[in-house]
């Protein structure tokens, strides 16, 4: 199916800590927008595509917004392990004819329930939080935190490093009127004084608490070469449940840091005509700073344990080695469950980002490493 | 309203016998009753054989640690109210692939933010203990082998 569908249309809300509308209002929004980006009436949508964890039901999208018989509808769980899966089975849907145009949507407000899985939890755990939760490993922040303390044990890596990656995001909001923390700069000093959440991390490891939705709209490259929009090619993607995972807790296999991004990216380059050298920018999924250190070794922009360095030196950042997370991404743009990133992933190849990689091409975007994961790598249509 | 109260394991048909353990005061792990092959945590097939049948085989309880955090707030109040407090995660000396989250704890009643957490390092030596709970449960905890020549804390 390589480059045989395309992403013509993305569309999203406002973000802010709090939006007074509820998600479903929010999800349309940003649907609408999507498919008025892409000049496609709502009647032509046949296909829907979605996260496990969206609160609102495919039959509400679809009457609301006046969307024509729906043919073929999907979701992906795992969270922030889904989007770019969410993406990919639209784009499958469309590539081998189930649909002709598909919607998938990110919704999410932080004070939901089914945004904020870890917050329901009652007395008694059951099923794989039992392993872990009775000691108070309660959040994603302290499971991730375990991971982490073991890759800096292992391979050097320093908060140093992880203030890269926080830095870099925060630089790219800075330029992003869309980011909410685009008014709010942050030095290494500010990074290093802040708060513990879960040692090794501290909060501005951590992604941030938004409200917010993100949409795209996909179609195939006959129907895009009929619209005005600039596609942006799927051009290869990945699932991956590696052998032996255990979502975020996954302290139990043989080498419990050869995460899910390892195998993601194994599948994705092996369906490409390009490798990691060839990638101009990056959305990586960042629930947390040390994800993308691990996703950039994963994903081959660098060997294991050598993402540290690689960080250095403005390396995340536009015109270092990888320029990444380029609105700011879920630690300071929004946290969307990572589908800002792809929409930001749509806008490099169309050179419409606010920290745009000069004649960026192949544009890649990954869902959340440390759960059942995925990868998408764009093509633009020029440069 | 109640008291804050800590989360416990809810036991069902494939993690049952590794609490009734800990109720007696052994830390068991399920093997493979065709191939051998040890499993954490446990489920009803085994991934190398795909055997159904399984035993559980008290381990030396002897382990070191793999990684640790520190957590802090915002925690659920019960947790909040003894943070910071440690987390661990030990891997089974019998067996390295085998590893458990747990606390590292200066006695088996000590509570959780007894341990000064900057005394804590990546690959010390730890033995199992038990902190019974309500309804006949018991959680494994750790606490440092000192005959193994751990020096720091109690």
């Amino acid at each position: 199916m390589k480059d045989r569908a395309a992403i013509v249309g993305i569309g999203d809300t406002e973000f802010a800590k709090h939006l007074d509308q509820p998600e479903k209002v929010l999800a349309l929004r940003a649907i609408a927008a999507a498919l008025d980006d892409a000049g496609i009436e709502p009647s032509e949508v046949d296909g829907l595509a979605s996260y496990t964890m969206e609160a609102t039901e495919e039959i509400e999208i679809a009457r609301n917004l006046g969307l024509g018989h729906i043919g073929w509808f999907a979701q992906v769980g795992y969270g922030g392990g889904a989007g770019c899966g969410v993406v990919g089975q639209a784009a499958m849907a469309v590539a081998s004819g189930q649909c002709r145009v598909a919607v998938a949507w990110r919704s999410r407000k932080r004070g939901s329930a089914t945004s904020r899985p870890w917050a329901g939890v009652s007395n008694r755990v059951g099923g794989n939080q039992q392993w872990s939760r009775p000691w108070g490993l309660l959040r994603p922040v302290d499971e991730i935190a375990m991971l982490t303390r073991r890759y800096m044990h292992e391979f050097g890596a320093t908060r140093d490093h992880l203030a890269n990656v926080a830095l870099a995001a925060r630089r790219h909001a800075n330029a992003n009127p869309a980011a909410m923390m685009h008014a709010k700069a942050m030095t290494r000093a500010d990074y290093m004084a802040a708060r513990w959440i879960s040692e090794p991390l501290c909060l501005f490891d951590n992604c941030l608490e938004s409200d917010g939705a993100a949409a795209v709209v996909v179609t195939s490259v006959e129907r895009a070469a009929d619209l005005d929009i600039e596609p942006a090619f799927v051009h290869s993607w990945a699932q991956s449940i590696p052998e032996q995972h255990q979502t975020m807790t996954n302290f139990f296999g043989d080498d419990p840091l050869d995460g899910p991004a390892w195998a993601c990216a194994r599948a994705l380059w092996g369906r490409a005509d390009v490798g990691p050298g060839d990638v101009d920018v990056a959305q990586l999924y960042d629930a947390f700073s040390p994800l993308i250190l691990l996703s950039l070794e994963g994903y081959g922009f660098c060997d294991r344990g050598e993402a540290g360095p690689f960080s250095d030196d403005g390396g995340l950042e536009v015109g270092g080695r990888l320029p990444t997370n380029t609105s700011g991404g879920g630690m300071s743009e929004a946290y969307l469950h990572g589908f800002n990133l792809v929409t930001e992933a749509v806008r490099q190849v169309r050179g419409t980002s606010t920290n745009q990689v000069d004649g960026a091409r192949w544009s890649l975007v990954t869902s959340g490493e440390g759960v059942p994961t995925s990868a998408l790598l764009l093509r633009g249509a020029t440069a | 309203m109640t008291e804050p109260a800590f989360l416990l394991p809810q036991p069902d048909e494939d993690s049952a016998p590794f609490w009734d353990g800990c109720a007696r005061g052994e830390l068991v792990v399920q093997s493979c009753a065709s191939c051998g092959r040890r499993r954490m945590p446990p489920r009803p097939m085994c991934p190398r054989c795909q055997s159904l049948d399984a035993t559980w085989a008290p381990t030396s309880g002897r382990g070191r640690i793999w990684s640790f955090v520190v957590a802090h707030p915002p925690l659920l109040p019960a947790y909040a109210a003894v943070a910071p407090y440690n987390v661990v995660v030990v891997e089974l000396e019998d067996d390295l692939s085998i590893r458990f989250v747990g606390n590292l704890l200066t006695a088996p009643d000590a509570p959780l933010g007894g341990l000064d957490p900057s005394t804590i390092e990546i690959g010390q030596p730890v033995e199992v203990c038990f902190r019974p709970q309500v309804d006949g449960l018991a959680l494994p905890g750790w606490r440092r082998r000192p005959e193994d020549g751990a020096s720091a804390g109690r």
